[in-house]
């Protein structure tokens, strides 16, 4: 195939799908072990540094903040990330355990650019490699596939691609430029969902994002769940079960672990705290304030949901307007 | 009607409204394109399918989204899917409009929302490209809709984020991109404008009511195409003020 155009940035991980087959096989069982335990012992067990993560579906949707406040907590270094995101992103950028990141978005829609981003970005302490959201979900896909690359059409003649570390190929059936995107293996996948079994099959509801995809794109897989239900319940809606248990590590049980985003026909997002967050990463100083008192104070995400209190939580879900 | 007075802002949404009339399909970007689709679906176009890159596709839009991820993207929607889905009905030319947002445009309708100066010693990192990039490669036809400024409106953007028609005519179809789609309107504060078939230079359509076409080229920092006869666009109608306001973003989140 002939190569038309190369992306000048390098690749951050690897798309290895022998080395993804082999430790699949090595590491991945059918048993049925119950794999219930808490954001410390998952957080502990699965992450490691210089891990590369990817994190679903983003901070104010479906988020899993817990296990990204316990990553803070463990102080997981030289990480790099699927960076499409919000405050999940935000939390370890400002913690200084980011050494890189395949950037897509990381911003706060209609509350405006994170500053966190900035001060990382404009200073150049964390690396980063340029896609858009279709490409990063597509590379997962491509890992999914157990392919090392998947052919797509965006990104072509822009910055975007220039700064990629994807490649322009002539297709050999149709003669057409296409990008093609190197496949994305994680070290380490994590998504929040809305109901889990102590063996990890989960349940979605509403919007899938990339979760399907990442799932399976991913080494190791933290589940965190709104609700643990009976294997019974998963059996009687088969079709349910995005996430099988046979790629899940750890299930967390952590309900409003979403939280200061939504979930879907459970709680709203907390615009107030989400509020109080983006003033304090106005400035450095503010941030770290933010991070002592909701990330490194609480040592459990039960004592966090202490410290957002309980009528805040209930007041969440009461304004949901559900289906 | 017409006395009413309306910010820059609400003028721009109601135009863009205006412009999903005839729409079926149109994949909507965060901001300002949630309140244009949420007027239009309200006032001009119940049966508008709208399209939000994570999954949802065509909800009631009763409450304005935030976030193109939220549950009010997909609240009674015909479908709640992923993003590889959406993009792929994209890349198979099922949407027809793309409605995106940006920092900075030059004359061939490329968006820049990366960085604001040298990529490797960036003045100011912006989020990224998110979906935008997908959505101006694969969506029919692309409508940007941002304020008109000099600094905004330039020969060259810092960092082309989504491709409009690159440099010129054929340019798309030269990198790949599939044939037939590109840039199609712009929104501002101060005008509606399009493209130049021969040149894909973008070029002046209508101005907005008390915007001279000379205050048109004094805040677009590249030569603009000003056609013999420019139109003049009708300011917001009572109705779609109300429904702006007290339908659309009672909340007051962006007007």
């Amino acid at each position: 195939m002939e190569i038309i155009a190369s992306g000048q940035k390098g690749l951050l991980q690897p798309p290895d799908v022998e080395e993804f087959r082999r430790w699949l096989k090595e590491n991945k069982s059918p048993a049925l072990r119950d794999k219930v335990m808490d954001d410390h012992e998952a957080v502990k067990r699965f992450v490691k540094d210089g891990d590369y993560i990817g994190v679903e579906l983003y901070g104010t949707v479906r988020c899993p903040m817990s296990v990204m406040r316990e990553i803070v907590r463990q102080g997981k270094k030289k990480l790099r990330l699927a960076g499409q995101g919000l405050l999940e992103i935000d939390f370890l950028v400002a913690a200084d355990l980011v050494e890189a990141m395949d950037i897509t978005y990381v911003g706060y829609e209609v509350l405006g650019l994170s500053n966190i981003l900035r001060r990382a970005a404009e200073s150049g302490r964390v690396k980063l490699v340029e896609w858009s959201n279709g490409a990063m979900a597509w590379r997962f896909k491509a890992a999914a596939m157990g392919v090392p690359f998947i052919p797509v059409r965006s990104m072509l003649g822009t910055d975007t691609f220039k700064y990629s570390s994807a490649k322009v190929v002539k297709d050999p059936f149709t003669g057409i430029a296409v990008t093609l995107l190197p496949a994305l293996i994680l070290d380490v996948g994590i998504i929040h969902v809305h109901r889990a079994d102590k063996y990890g099959n989960a349940q979605i509801d509403g919007i899938s994002g990339f979760a399907f995809e990442m799932a399976r794109a991913s080494k190791r897989l933290i589940i965190s769940t709104e609700e643990l239900i009976s294997t019974e319940e998963i059996q009687r809606y088969p079709e349910r079960t995005i996430i099988p248990w046979f790629l899940v590590d750890a299930v967390v049980v952590a309900p409003f672990g979403s939280h200061p985003g939504e979930m879907c026909y459970c709680y709203e997002r907390d615009q107030e705290h989400l509020l109080e967050f983006l003033k304090a990463a106005e400035t450095e100083e503010t941030t770290q304030q933010y991070l002592q008192k909701y990330v490194y104070g609480p040592k459990t995400h039960q004592e966090y949901l202490d410290l957002i209190g309980r009528d805040r939580l209930e007041a969440l879900k009461g304004a949901n307007k559900g289906r | 009607m017409g006395t009413e007075t309306y910010s820059p802002t609400e003028l721009m949404i109601c135009i863009a409204a205006r412009l999903m009339k005839e729409a079926r399909t149109a994949f909507i970007g965060t901001g300002i394109p949630m309140l244009a689709a949420s007027l239009a679906k309200k006032l001009y176009n119940p049966d508008l399918i709208t399209i939000f890159e994570f999954g949802g596709i065509g909800a009631s839009l009763e409450d304005l989204p935030r976030a193109v991820g939220e549950a009010r993207t997909f609240y009674r929607a015909m479908v709640a899917t992923g993003i590889c889905d959406v993009m792929e009905t994209a890349q198979r030319g099922l949407i027809e409009y793309g409605f995106l947002g940006g920092a900075q445009i030059d004359p061939y309708g490329n968006l820049n929302t990366t960085v604001i100066g040298p990529y490797d010693k960036p003045k100011v990192r912006l989020p990224g490209s998110g979906g935008a990039n997908d959505v101006g490669s694969l969506c029919w036809r692309t409508i940007a809709i941002m304020k008109h400024e000099k600094k905004r409106f330039i020969e060259k953007v810092d960092f082309i984020t989504t491709p409009g028609y690159l440099d010129g005519p054929g340019a798309r179809e030269r990198a790949g991109l599939p044939a037939g789609t590109g840039p199609y309107r712009v929104v501002t504060d101060l005008a509606l404008l399009g493209y130049d078939d021969a040149t894909k230079r973008m070029m002046l359509l209508a101005t907005h009511p008390g915007v001279t076409v000379e205050r048109v080229l004094e805040n677009t920092g590249f030569e603009l195409i000003v056609p013999k006869k420019v139109a003049q666009n009708e300011p917001p109608s009572s109705d779609e003020l109300r429904v702006l306001r007290t339908e659309v973003d009672p909340e007051r989140l962006y007007i």
